[in-house]
């Protein structure tokens, strides 16, 4: 580290060194087992959610056969509770959930980051005050608050990410200004404040870029969050609305027939949990590679800054 | 304190930025052809009072249960939601405590037998169990036990109206399972971490080399010290379970505040959903400190002041 910050030239080093880390972190996180693994079943299940719709046999929405009808030829996974063919609607109902999933986790994880570098770059009144608000939505359970921002909003998909989104924010702050703290101090971000960057362009150009990887576990595990609570609430009823396909409706719409088709229940329930194991493994393997890069590489000082101040409580 | 003040404020808040007027919203088309009905509910929901005069009497209602009428069945708030209170409070300590007990049993064997064939089949078993959501293990459970494989356990846990949780235990079953299969990884694995590093630090080795029993050196010597970061994981499960219940009792139909909470939400039933919102941030909230408290007083050496 020190190497890189002790002459003038570094502050036109450090873009190249910072473009290749992330990538060999994911690079080295796939390789190994876990990360393997959970990138199978997540892109095996993404894959479904994508091209599914294509490869439908039957439309997703058509009353074909009788209710919770058996599997045969025509129907591999049997009929759902209206007499609908299982495998279009499994097919069909995995991309408007991933979709959402997705844009809620960007949302979340961009509007956390926002704030969670404000908050430790500007300090004062801005950290008081982002704080603070960080601590009141902290206060609800994740989906009683989305819950309630529903009760509010009314359940229109967009406004479901909206609400999912900024449940994830606060989370994502804590953390991400934790790591700011520690960056903003480095000799690199003081060299950039002494050639006169304006405060905003410190924080995109010179802290953001370093944050690659808290940034990556962050995405990684608010993206398995945001899965579990879209699910959880289309199994509720606030997603999508009949007769649309999605996993988690499929679940609670036909789990009054599990006797008669299981398969209408179990299929859309292993795809939610094939894809959320599977995001949640990849997320666990590029945290391990992150730890390796790091303590080859300048990170390991940043360990070793880490330790005493993470208060007394974390041992 | 300030965190719940200003969590009562934003939830009473949240109900005063619903497009148009609550009392033709609540009434629906028949509120266009009598204004009398509009006008009555209007007074019995203080509508037609000053906004810090409303939220005064919402706030003050907290805490002598005057909160209200339910518009979706028209109950009073504090009679409907008091038996659900009670209900998930048991659902929430009877799983919190078999998980606590399961989970620092099942983190003290792994850490004894670190990195043997119980510790991998933990570590794997729990980083799968965490990525599910609870809706599916609940389902997972109702396939094995109560429909498809076997028919041990009712797969819904609907009570007589009037009774309470305890007076059919059979019907609590699935619904702790689910939550215990949930929060015991979490606790296990910070319980393995704790016990390994409290194992390996040198008072222990001292006591080996003294003499002392193995089963008093785990007890008595290493997991005191480990107590510490157990509590907090087991405090931030008992804040789990103030979410995690809502799906849960969703899913057994088990009449608690969760599945009041989502039918409320279904319903726009404004008082009810506010009361339920504010009583689990208040949870949650007193949570947090006695967790912080609990785990301050654990750890000896904060117990002096520096």
């Amino acid at each position: 580290m020190s190497a890189v910050a002790g002459t003038p030239i570094a502050a036109a080093d450090p873009p190249r060194l910072r473009r290749h880390p992330w990538l060999a972190v994911l690079g080295r996180a796939v390789r190994t087992p876990r990360g393997a693994a959970g990138l199978g079943l997540a892109g095996f299940v993404a894959a479904v959610a994508i091209i599914g719709p294509a490869l439908a046999p039957h439309p997703a929405t058509a009353l074909l056969t009788f209710p919770f009808g058996k599997p045969s030829g025509a129907y591999p996974f049997g009929a759902d509770f209206l007499g609908r063919d299982v495998l279009s609607r499994v097919l069909d109902g995995g991309w408007v959930l991933l979709l959402m999933a997705v844009s809620a986790t960007v949302l979340g994880v961009a509007a956390g980051t926002a704030a969670g570098i404000s908050a430790a770059y500007l300090r004062g009144h801005t950290d008081g005050l982002i704080m603070r608000t960080v601590d009141v939505i902290l206060a609800f359970p994740q989906l009683v608050f989305a819950l309630l921002l529903l009760s509010i909003l009314g359940p229109q998909l967009w406004l479901i990410v909206l609400a999912v989104g900024l449940t994830h924010a606060p989370a994502v702050a804590r953390v991400i200004r934790a790591a700011t703290l520690d960056i903003a101090e480095r000799d690199y971000v003081k060299a950039a404040e002494l050639q006169g960057m304006r405060p905003g362009a410190v924080m995109v150009k010179e802290i953001l870029p370093s944050l690659s990887t808290p940034l990556m576990v962050e995405a990684g595990l608010r993206l398995t969050y945001s899965i579990i609570i879209m699910s959880g609430l289309a199994f509720l009823g606030f997603g999508q609305q009949p007769p649309d396909a999605n996993w988690g409706m499929m679940i609670n719409e036909n789990r009054v027939g599990l006797a008669l088709n299981p398969w209408a229940v179990i299929i859309p329930a292993a795809m939610i949990a094939l894809l959320t194991i599977g995001t949640n493994l990849l997320t666990d393997a590029i945290g391990q590679a992150a730890l390796g890069v790091d303590r080859t590489a300048a990170e390991a000082a940043l360990l070793d800054e880490l330790t005493p101040a993470e208060g007394p409580l974390s041992q | 304190m300030f965190t719940l003040c200003v969590v009562s404020v934003l939830v009473f808040l949240a109900t005063q930025v619903l497009p148009g007027n609550a009392a033709v919203a609540v009434l629906g088309r028949t509120a266009a052809g009598d204004p009398a009905a509009v006008h009555r509910l209007e007074a019995a929901l203080h509508l037609n009072r000053g906004l810090l005069d409303q939220y005064w009497i919402w706030f003050s209602g907290l805490f002598t249960g005057h909160l209200g009428h339910s518009l979706a069945n028209g109950q009073p708030v504090w009679g409907y939601v008091a038996p659900r209170l009670v209900n998930s409070a048991v659902l929430m300590l009877v799983s919190g405590v078999i998980g606590a007990v399961l989970g620092v049993a099942l983190g003290i064997v792994a850490a004894l037998r670190k990195d043997g064939w119980f510790d991998h089949v933990t570590a794997v078993g729990a980083l799968a169990v965490t990525s599910l959501p609870e809706f599916v293990v609940a389902i997972g459970l109702i396939i094995l036990l109560s429909t498809v494989l076997l028919h041990l356990l009712p797969a819904v846990s609907v009570l007589p109206p009037g009774s309470y949780a305890w007076a059919a235990p059979r019907l609590l079953i699935l619904p702790v399972a689910t939550l215990v299969i949930v929060i015991v990884p979490y606790i296990q694995r910070m319980t393995r971490a704790a016990m390994i590093e409290a194992l390996e630090s040198d008072y222990v080795e001292m006591a080996h080399l003294k003499g002392v029993p193995r089963w008093r050196i785990v007890l008595l010597h290493a997991l005191p010290n480990a107590t510490a970061p157990i509590i907090q994981v087991i405090g931030l499960n008992f804040l789990y379970l103030a979410g995690g219940v809502v799906i849960v009792e969703y899913v057994f139909a088990f009449p608690g505040i969760g599945q009041g909470l989502v039918n409320a939400v279904d319903a726009r039933d404004i008082p009810v959903i506010q009361f339920i919102v504010v009583v689990l941030a208040a949870f949650y909230v007193a949570m947090n400190i006695v967790t912080d408290v609990i785990a301050l007083l654990a750890t000896p050496r904060h117990r002096i002041p520096r």
